[in-house]
């Protein structure tokens, strides 16, 4: 793999080029009602069950704002540090479309929910001081649209307005991305706050985050490029491409003399390529203003406070927290990286699990066996309590290392406890010398030759001893004792 | 039963409750004048069901003895009030046939109090209009005609059929709406009390959008009484509208009062204004002798942003237009044109073509062109100001008094087909829209006859949330006029 923190440069023909990258996120806000009607919000309904009479436009039907929806983008807001507006307005940006049954999409231009703010991004997930800081412009609150299905008659397009309506939040970056890697990382560290602060669900697969990228290239030093806007980019490894494409495709377009238009773009997931989406002669006048329907959204001093008090140890400050517990970096980040991940570490820690070997225990063991079997950690048939059994049985010599592994693999087949695991199966570790001697006996017993080079000198074959004397044992013997015991009767 | 017919609501409530008469009755009576008067044109859909079966049920309530506020008293209902299951059109070809399942806020509150419907009233499509002449179901007649003379006069617009019906009998009160002189102008061209609460007194959820930060619902009634009941039962709080206003509603009938001692009439110097008829500001000067003799001090004050009222809101309301009716597309409901070969555009365009009429589509190339980009601060934005600038005006003004004494209209009633300019026609409202830009309660009541033997109003204009003040002036003018002129049937 590339060096993440290396500056991508492109070599063209007249020297070297820097992209400037910039994105428009989408996200689907967590909430059982859409943004301005009592409709639901649930994903792979019936064509056209959960539209309300409001979200199909019907006349004389007014738009009332949902406060779950402004709360779960008030307190994404303060998740990304960002500044809440108190005073903001909803406009209309009008155009005609079949999957927009009011003509206009209920929206903020001038007066945003949330204003400034910033994301922490890490470049590389083993060296601390790659952070890099992108700065988030805004957060608006809007309408999605419906859905065009082309494919249910020969001459004639459907409308699914199931989605019409539904809540969503536009965060919008600065231009402060300057490589596809960076990129993919203010994507996927933007995704994990949001599902740490339940937001959005940051299902890309579902559309409930997608992306717009916004590209140019420029050399280095001078001014910003014209950029493109390619549209609805639904996955982190799409959006680096787009950016690598579209950066290839500015240099040699400039080079070959030629000038980037301004234009909407589509990404062609299949060829790897972006297109132009429409020309310039379509370009929409969205004739903005406010929308009368709609007061001014004012937020007082007791909503602000509850939704910061709502908000849960993000995703910073609990990689931090692991660290001062004497985890690794490497293993907090990845720790951290998912919310349900650290929500299930958080969980082991709380049945008294040490911190250091807990960690160890999950990035290797646990993750290991969800990759086998390819299972996530929301799958996992282990609790943290048990895992936290499990690595106490460990910790207080009751069963070896290599026995946790027989018992995990065990608990994961069968979903018993690792007690009753290392109980039934007599799996515990003995340091009974009385045993362990009548067997190590034996083993020197068979193996003279091999005790008579050891004392001539070869003292590698200590671990042959070890190796038997455990098989014979059964794995069950303390290491330890079984060391010393050999040790002694080795002289 | 033609005596039923002429009584007032307050008449036919007391006469109900007292078994003088039945609700079917009434309603029967009712009925039969609307069956009879079918040359005015002032329905587009006759309900006489609905009007029995509310009827019936108020009988049998006042046998059990809870019969609501309206119980037993026929309404007709403006077609821009969605109605269930009945033809809701906004006067409009583009929702020919259109019957919605759900019902109005205002509407529904009025059926809850007892009233029945008699069917739907003809009015200027989408409400743009002052004649009554854009209805796709061509104009209503008024009743009243020039001495002598047989030529078809307007009965005012929009809410034309609303004013037609109440002046002929045809309806004991109508529900109307007020984007900018709808419901006063009507009242005044036909003899009739008409009021416009304070904007947000009356939910507007089901009633189809023209320009939703100016509309608001109101009675007309034959007189200040029957338009305080009506406006009792319609108003109120409604959670659907979020413009809608969260306060109690007053009682505003049983605080009626003419005792006007110790108020001060505003008398506003900018609307002395040239070519107004000699007649309508000789009524003017009486109607200031009148308030004085019901203890009003007249005051006068100045509105100094007067002039620029109409053009403020030739811009601001064809804007909200212009994105409130995009819903008229041809996809979910109401008429669909597809041509052959054509696609979604070709679909757009020959629905829109083909369902709005001229005064619509005029509306909509003005707000398009008002909101467009390179245009949007020049129009749009300087409106909002001059809004600010005209609340501002009657802010100052209300210091001063409280309530403000107009004309209603310019003019008394014109002929079909007489007045072809259309900014000929915007000056309708010359003096209705002030009070509409600053969303303020005004009625128009009538005060006597021109000339030519056609009514004319008086205009009161109160401060937000004051209907009882506008409402008293109303009375003591109504007491004072003594006008009892009623048209000569002549359908």
């Amino acid at each position: 793999m590339a060096d993440a923190n290396a500056p991508f440069i492109i070599k063209g023909e007249t020297g070297e080029w820097e992209v400037v990258i910039g994105l428009e996120v989408h996200a689907q806000v967590v909430s059982n009602a859409k943004l301005f009607s009592g409709a639901a919000t649930a994903f792979g309904a019936e064509p056209n069950s959960q539209v309300s009479l409001v979200d199909a436009a019907m006349p004389g039907m007014l738009p009332v704002p949902n406060q779950e929806c402004i709360r779960q983008a008030v307190r994404t807001g303060m998740a990304l540090d960002a500044k809440i507006n108190r005073w903001s307005r909803f406009d209309r940006k009008n155009y005609f479309y079949a999957d927009l049954p009011q003509g206009y999409q209920i929206s903020q231009l001038y007066h945003p929910l949330v204003g400034e703010g910033e994301v922490e991004i890490l470049l590389d997930e083993k060296d601390e001081a790659s952070t890099k800081r992108i700065g988030i412009e805004r957060i608006h609150v809007e309408q999605d649209a419906g859905k065009l299905m082309h494919d249910q008659h020969p001459t004639m397009s459907y409308v699914d307005l199931n989605r019409c309506g539904v809540a969503l939040m536009e965060i919008v970056s600065r231009p402060d991305m300057r490589s596809p890697a960076e990129a993919g990382a203010y994507l996927r560290k933007l995704r994990a706050i949001l599902r740490y602060v339940g937001s959005c669900d940051g299902n890309m697969e579902e559309g409930s985050m997608r992306a717009d990228v916004n590209v140019s290239v420029r050399k280095p030093g001078e001014e910003f490029g014209t950029r493109t806007e390619t549209k609805n980019v639904n996955s982190v490894r799409f959006v680096m491409a787009v950016v690598e494409h579209e950066a290839k495709r500015q240099v040699e377009l400039i080079e070959e003399g030629g000038k980037v238009a301004q234009e909407t773009r589509l990404f062609d997931p299949d060829k790897g390529v972006t297109r132009p989406l429409r020309s310039k002669e379509d370009a929409h006048d969205y004739r903005y203003f406010p929308d009368p329907d709609l007061l001014p959204l004012e937020l007082d001093d007791a909503f602000l406070e509850a939704c910061r008090a709502s908000l849960p140890e993000l995703p910073d400050a609990k990689r931090k927290r692991y660290e001062a517990l004497g985890i690794t970096p490497y293993n907090a980040s990845v720790l951290t990286a998912e919310v349900e991940i650290a929500r299930w570490f958080d969980g082991l820690l709380n049945a008294g699990a040490e911190p250091k070997q807990g960690a160890n225990w999950v990035v290797a063991e646990l993750f290991g066996a969800l990759n086998r079997r390819g299972e996530s950690i929301t799958d996992t048939p282990i609790s943290p309590e048990e895992a936290a059994e499990l690595l106490k049985l460990v910790a207080d010599g009751t069963i070896s290392g290599t026995i946790a592994k027989q018992v995990f693999e065990i608990m994961l087949e069968t979903g018993e406890t690792p007690s009753r695991i290392v109980e039934q199966r007599g799996l515990k570790q003995t340091s009974d010398t009385g045993a362990i001697d009548a067997e190590i006996d034996k083993i020197l017993t068979a193996n003279a030759d091999k005790v008579a080079e050891y004392k001539s000198g070869k003292q590698q074959l200590f671990g042959f001893f070890v190796g038997q004397t455990m098989k014979a044992m059964a794995g069950k013997a303390n290491p330890q004792v079984v060391n010393e015991r050999l040790r002694a009767k080795l002289g | 039963m033609s005596e039923l017919t002429a009584k007032t609501i307050a008449e036919l409530r007391d006469g109900y409750r007292s078994g003088e008469f039945s609700a079917r009755e009434v309603a029967e009576a009712y009925n039969g004048a609307v069956a009879a008067a079918r040359a005015l044109n002032a329905y587009t859909v006759e309900t006489p069901e609905d009007a029995l079966a509310a009827a019936d049920a108020a009988d049998s309530a006042r046998r059990s003895g809870q019969p609501g506020s309206l119980a037993g008293i026929p309404l007709g209902i403006k077609d821009l009030f969605a109605t269930r299951g009945v033809d809701s059109t906004a006067g409009s070809r583009i929702l020919k046939g259109f019957k919605p399942p759900y019902e109005s806020t205002v509407t529904a509150n009025l059926r809850k109090a007892g009233a029945g419907m008699l069917g739907k009233l003809n009015m200027d499509e989408f409400a743009m209009g002052s004649s009554n002449e854009t209805s796709a179901y061509g104009p209503v007649l008024s009743p009243w005609r020039r001495k002598g003379s047989n030529v078809g006069l307007t009965p005012g617009g929009s809410s034309g059929g609303s004013s037609a019906s109440v002046a002929a009998n045809i309806a004991a009160g109508a529900t109307g709406t007020d984007t900018g002189g709808s419901i006063r102008q009507p009242a005044a061209f036909t003899g009739i009390c008409g009021i416009k609460p304070t904007y947000g007194r009356c939910s507007r959820w089901g009633v189809v959008a023209f320009a939703s930060s100016l509309d608001q619902a109101g009675p007309m009634a034959k007189t200040v009484r029957d338009c305080a009941i009506l406006l009792e039962a319609m108003a109120g709080f409604d959670p659907k509208d979020s413009t809608s206003l969260d306060l109690p509603v007053p009682q505003w009938e049983a605080n009626l009062s003419s005792d006007l001692r110790g108020k001060r009439v505003g008398i506003p110097r900018e609307y002395r204004i040239d070519g107004v008829p000699g007649d309508i500001n000789a009524l003017w000067d009486r109607g200031i002798e009148w308030l004085k003799d019901a203890g009003a001090t007249p005051v006068e004050i100045s509105l100094p942003h007067t002039k620029y009222a109409l053009p403020t809101y030739y811009i601001i309301a064809p804007a909200e237009a212009s994105s409130n009716l995009a819903r008229y597309d041809g996809v979910r409901y109401g008429l669909r044109e597809t041509p052959d070969g054509g696609n979604l555009d070709a679909m757009y365009s020959a629905t829109r073509a083909d369902g709005f009429g001229a005064e619509v589509k005029r509306r909509i190339m003005i707000g398009t062109y008002v909101l467009s980009a390179g245009f949007y601060d020049a129009y749009f934005t300087k409106a909002q100001k001059v809004r600010a600038l005209i609340k501002d005006d009657f802010r100052k003004a209300f210091e001063q008094c409280d309530v403000i004494l107009t004309p209603t209209a310019p003019s008394a009633a014109f002929g079909i087909g007489e007045t072809t300019d259309p900014l000929a026609m915007y000056l309708n409202d010359v003096f209705a829209v002030p009070a509409s830009l600053a969303g303020l309660p005004a009625m128009s009541v009538p005060g006597g006859l021109d000339q030519q033997g056609l009514p004319l109003g008086l205009h009161l204009i109160g401060n937000e949330f004051d209907e009882q003040t506008v409402l008293n002036a109303g009375l003591a003018i109504e007491e004072r006029a003594g006008f009892a002129a009623k048209p000569d049937k002549w359908w």
